[in-house]
């Protein structure tokens, strides 16, 4: 490996580079989906390659390969200067990177259970007593369940003397329970939409979500849906629940402190920002309970590492604190044009892609009001909404509009009629202006989010947020015509 | 430039050979795709990211009484073959049986196709992508805009072997140059040229048509969310159709309910037809899916009736059909998907369209859309560079952006006229292509729009 890493940096050199960067990335990954009882799918994956990356007079290039071989890495390195060289010819502002010091040393994922080790049979156990909860309630027209597993190794090196190597594992699963009839589609799933949990773990994440357990009650669900009446439309007190209050945050927080979309880097795909770099320190994004920070050494989070791609460290920085705006997500390219060092989020989806800034862990801090049942508790009219299903919002991160799986009507303080189809919407500090109670320690999750989308070519990062449920004021529910 | 190692395809289908002669036992399937890419990136108008990729993988499917297991590699040496393949083996001896699996496609030997591929693609490299990227640059510069955007040429190679006899590949490109061009007074205009001939994408046509758009777009005011008559350019039918082929012209989810598609039932307007065609080559063809089977066209919307579904072998064997060649590759729990949609042109020229509006929004293009109600067909999502608000037939002012949440068929159902010219349209997350004229649409419900900035 170092004959590689060896050979790729001194072409670069040779080739003109100011500087030059060399990932070498080995991921396997294993995916297992049950489905109406039977076996639908396993799949075994694995890819290995090696990108180089590298300046010339200011301006950056990338080549990859999925030969790992010296002559290859030697070779990429060469094109990836002359790619550079391209670039070059329309650059305006030369690349300047922060003085981030070379970075050294191993990272490795806390694991007690290897999932790899785990046996298929054990994992097609887990999922077929799932299912046969869910085919205990009539009226499920589809029953799924899946598990999902990886291991990375990376290897990143760069022409200022960083040296890092890392073995992210990553293990999670969920099921999800559909009823049809002839007007209507109602799923329920569990522990969260759109394929269930990811953390960064070993196998014991999986068992600790106790998927057979919560079988029947996502089940019955879905089918009382079916028959439950329309989600009301109106401005209402709205409580969600701590999965949909992170992919809150993902999309009306974590994207626009992307301090690469705030400066126009990925205007022509993902968007802008509102946050705007004047609004840094300047800008009240939340209620005073607003707290947000970034968080890449949290426990079992997604967005969890020993370094990011460019080699700095994993460290938790504070992007919302007691409502105000504070920090971006940086990269060692952008954080100079705000006077800073960069805070480690620039990561790449694999060996063929190049580094982004993307979310590490990003999440809520908790607050002092209790557990789930408090916030309702203490809510006189609205409504609780849980477990996403729809997301949308506009490009520079304002405009929103979520739909949920399931909510339910809050009348004096207590759960009443059950709701279907429901969705909200809203304008981003606005909303997280009227926020005036977030549930406590003990009702925080940190949940996985392994289907971020940016850039171009698209990467499919895998970022986690933490949260608690929370309330909001004065939300527009139900949005659209039925 | 590509790796033309990787696109001989004698070569890949005697690695594909060697793949299958070492499985033991039950059906057999191998499918290689070799890729070589790349993408130019421009923002603040110059290029800011370049990238070169060169992958190419081999998956292999094995099945046995209703068992199955599936493994890919990029590792394409002896030992990886058989690495690929004992992983494959290991997990269809273990897997559970599942008495619904289908068998895998019967077939024969073709030779290779290459009807969607040309060789200024092929031989694109980052000089060339530079030089339209700075075309579109250049249009911008000369009206004082910031371009943003990005040019990719690719070549694939799929080739794909099973054990009943199937043999096939392919050789396709794309070519693709996308711009965002803005003002700092929030005027924005899009467009994008899609073709397998790198040598048909204009950067500085591009440039101008987004150019021109955003010079209009500029001082754009608010307009009170509600329903209007709307013209839809193609940039936003195309959108439509995406997500249409997602959630709708499967034949999976029609057989589990979740789609509004019912075959020989009026799902949409009498005006309005699609299809799917992978052989058109006023779209982006590609012959043969990812199970090797060659593929039809299919009447998905005739005369605003449901007239038919795309199939792989899975939905074709429960539905008593035969595959229409939309296969995914293996496992694939998605189901089938329509990737080379086609809509019919009316006679209505551009001008007529928005004449045709007293009071209504003309629309250029959709952003961040997502299913609402994927069996009533709800989408939502935002316009986005530029919307305009019509009085009277003419163009009054630019208006911010505008959220819709609106049916998909009942807005299909309400199509007042069609232009007459169609355009070939990349979507904007996904790989499928679309050639679709815009429509005039007499009701389309806006349910919100953006903030100026910040609170307000």
């Amino acid at each position: 490996m170092q004959e590689l890493i060896d050979r790729a940096l001194d072409a670069a050199e040779r080739s003109g580079a100011s500087y030059a960067d060399i990932r070498l990335v080995e991921r396997e990954s294993e995916s297992l989906t049950v489905k109406n009882g039977a076996m639908e799918s396993a799949e075994a994956q694995r890819t290995a390659g090696l990108g180089v990356r590298l300046l010339i007079d200011g301006a950056w290039g990338f080549a990859s390969s999925a030969l790992l071989e010296p002559d290859e890495a030697e070779r990429v390195a060469r094109e990836a200067a002359e790619v550079a060289r391209a670039s070059a010819t329309a650059r305006r502002d030369p690349v300047q990177l922060d003085d981030t010091p070379p970075a050294g040393g191993r990272y490795a994922t806390p694991v007690r259970e290897d999932p790899f080790s785990v046996s298929l049979d054990e994992k097609v156990r887990i999922l077929l007593e799932a299912d046969r909860e869910m085919a205990g309630v009539p009226g499920v027209t589809i029953r799924e369940g899946s598990l999902d597993w990886a291991r990375e190794r990376k290897t990143f090196a760069s022409s200022e003397g960083a040296h890092t190597e890392q073995e992210i594992v990553e293990a999670g699963g969920g099921i999800e329970a559909t009823a049809v009839n002839d007007s209507e589609v109602q799923l329920r799933s569990y522990p969260q939409g759109g394929g269930g949990q990811l953390v960064t773990s070993g196998f014991e994440a999986v068992r600790r979500l106790d998927l057979p357990g919560n079988g029947r009650r996502i089940a019955e669900e879905a089918v009382a849906l079916l028959e439950a009446p329309q989600c009301p439309a109106g401005e209402m007190t709205v409580i969600l629940e701590s999965s949909q209050v992170a992919l809150q945050v993902h999309e009306s927080c974590g994207h626009p402190i992307e301090l690469d979309r705030v400066l126009g880097m990925e205007a022509s795909f993902a968007g802008t920002s509102f946050l705007t770099v004047d609004k840094l320190d300047d800008f009240r994004y939340g209620s005073d309970l607003v707290n947000i920070d970034a968080d890449a050494t949290a426990p079992e989070g997604l967005g969890t590492f020993g370094w990011d791609d460019e080699g700095v460290p994993a460290q938790n920085v504070p992007i919302v604190s007691a409502g105000e705006f504070v920090g971006y997500l940086t990269s060692r390219e952008t954080a100079p044009r705000i006077g800073r060092r960069s805070m480690g989020s620039s990561r790449a989806w694999g060996w063929n892609r190049i580094p982004l800034i993307r979310m590490t862990n990003v999440s809520l801090r908790p607050g002092n009001g209790g557990e789930l049942e408090d916030l309702i508790s203490d809510t006189n009219e609205g409504i609780y909404l849980e477990t996403n299903r729809s997301w949308s919002i506009d490009d520079r991160r304002l405009n929103f509009q979520f739909g949920t799986q399931v909510g339910w009507l809050i009348k004096n303080g207590r759960r009443t009629t059950l709701v279907r189809n429901p969705t909200y919407t809203g304008i981003t500090p606005r909303f997280w202006g009227s926020c005036d109670a977030i549930a406590g320690a003990s009702s925080w999750m940190q949940w996985g989010v392994p289907n971020c989308g940016k850039g171009e070519p698209m990467q499919t990062g895998h970022v986690g947020h933490g949260a608690s449920p929370a309330r909001f004021r004065k939300v527009q529910v139900g949005v659209g015509r039925w | 430039m590509v790796n033309g190692a990787q696109h001989d395809p004698e070569a890949a289908r005697r690695l594909l050979a060697k793949t299958l002669s070492s499985v033991r036992g039950g059906e057999a399937e191998a499918l290689y795709m070799a890729r070589d890419f790349g993408l130019t990136r421009f923002a603040n108008s110059q290029i800011h990211q370049n990238v070169i990729e060169h992958d190419a993988t081999v998956r292999v499917r094995l099945t046995d009484d209703g068992r199955t297991g599936v493994a890919s590699t990029n590792r394409l040496d002896n030992e990886g073959l058989r690495d690929v393949v004992a992983r494959a083996v290991a997990i269809r001896d273990r897997a559970a049986r599942n008495p619904d699996a289908a068998p895998l496609p019967d077939g024969g030997s073709t030779p290779h196709a290459t009807l969607g591929s040309a060789e200024a693609t092929t031989t694109a490299d980052p000089s060339t992508r530079a030089q339209e990227a700075k075309a579109v640059i250049a249009a911008a510069d000369g009206a004082n805009l910031i371009a943003s955007g990005a040019f990719s040429t690719e070549t694939q190679t799929m080739a794909v072997a099973n054990s009943r006899g199937v043999e096939r590949s392919e050789t396709s490109t794309l070519a693709k140059l996308i711009t965002v061009v803005m003002d700092d007074a929030g005027g924005s205009g899009y467009s994008q040229a899609v073709s397998i001939d790198a040598s048909d994408v204009d950067g500085a046509a591009v440039g101008a048509e987004a150019v021109d758009t955003a010079r209009r777009s500029a001082g754009a005011r608010d307009v009170d969310p509600g329903e209007y008559p709307v013209v839809l350019e193609p940039f936003a039918i195309g959108t439509v159709l995406e997500y249409l082929s997602f959630i709708s012209f499967n034949a999976l989810a029609v057989e589990e309910g979740r789609s509004f598609m019912e075959l020989g039932r009026q799902v949409m307007g009498k005006n309005v037809d699609i299809w799917d065609d992978g052989c058109d080559l006023s779209g982006t063809p590609s012959t043969i899916d990812y199970e090797g089977v060659p593929k039809r066209r299919v009447d998905l919307v005739s005369g605003g009736t449901a007239t038919g579904l795309v199939h792989d072998s899975m939905t074709a064997r429960r539905a008593g059909t035969e595959s229409t060649g939309h296969g995914l590759p293996a496992p694939n729990t998605w189901g089938p998907l329509a990737w080379n949609l086609f809509m019919a042109a009316g006679a209505r020229s551009a001008d007529d369209l928005i004449g045709q509006l007293d009071r209504g929004i003309w629309v250029t293009r959709f952003h961040y859309v997502n299913i609402v109600h994927a069996k009533k067909g709800i989408l939502t999502g935002m316009t986005k560079d530029g919307t305009f608000l019509v009085e009277g037939g003419k163009v009054v002012r630019p208006i911010r952006n505008l959220r819709f949440t609106q049916s998909i068929p009942n807005a299909f159902s309400q199509i007042a006229a069609i232009g007459a010219e169609t355009r070939l349209v990349a979507a904007e997350y996904s790989g499928i292509n679309a050639r679709v004229p815009a429509l005039l649409i007499d009701r389309f419900a806006f349910t919100g729009a953006t903030a100026a900035d910040g609170p307000g």
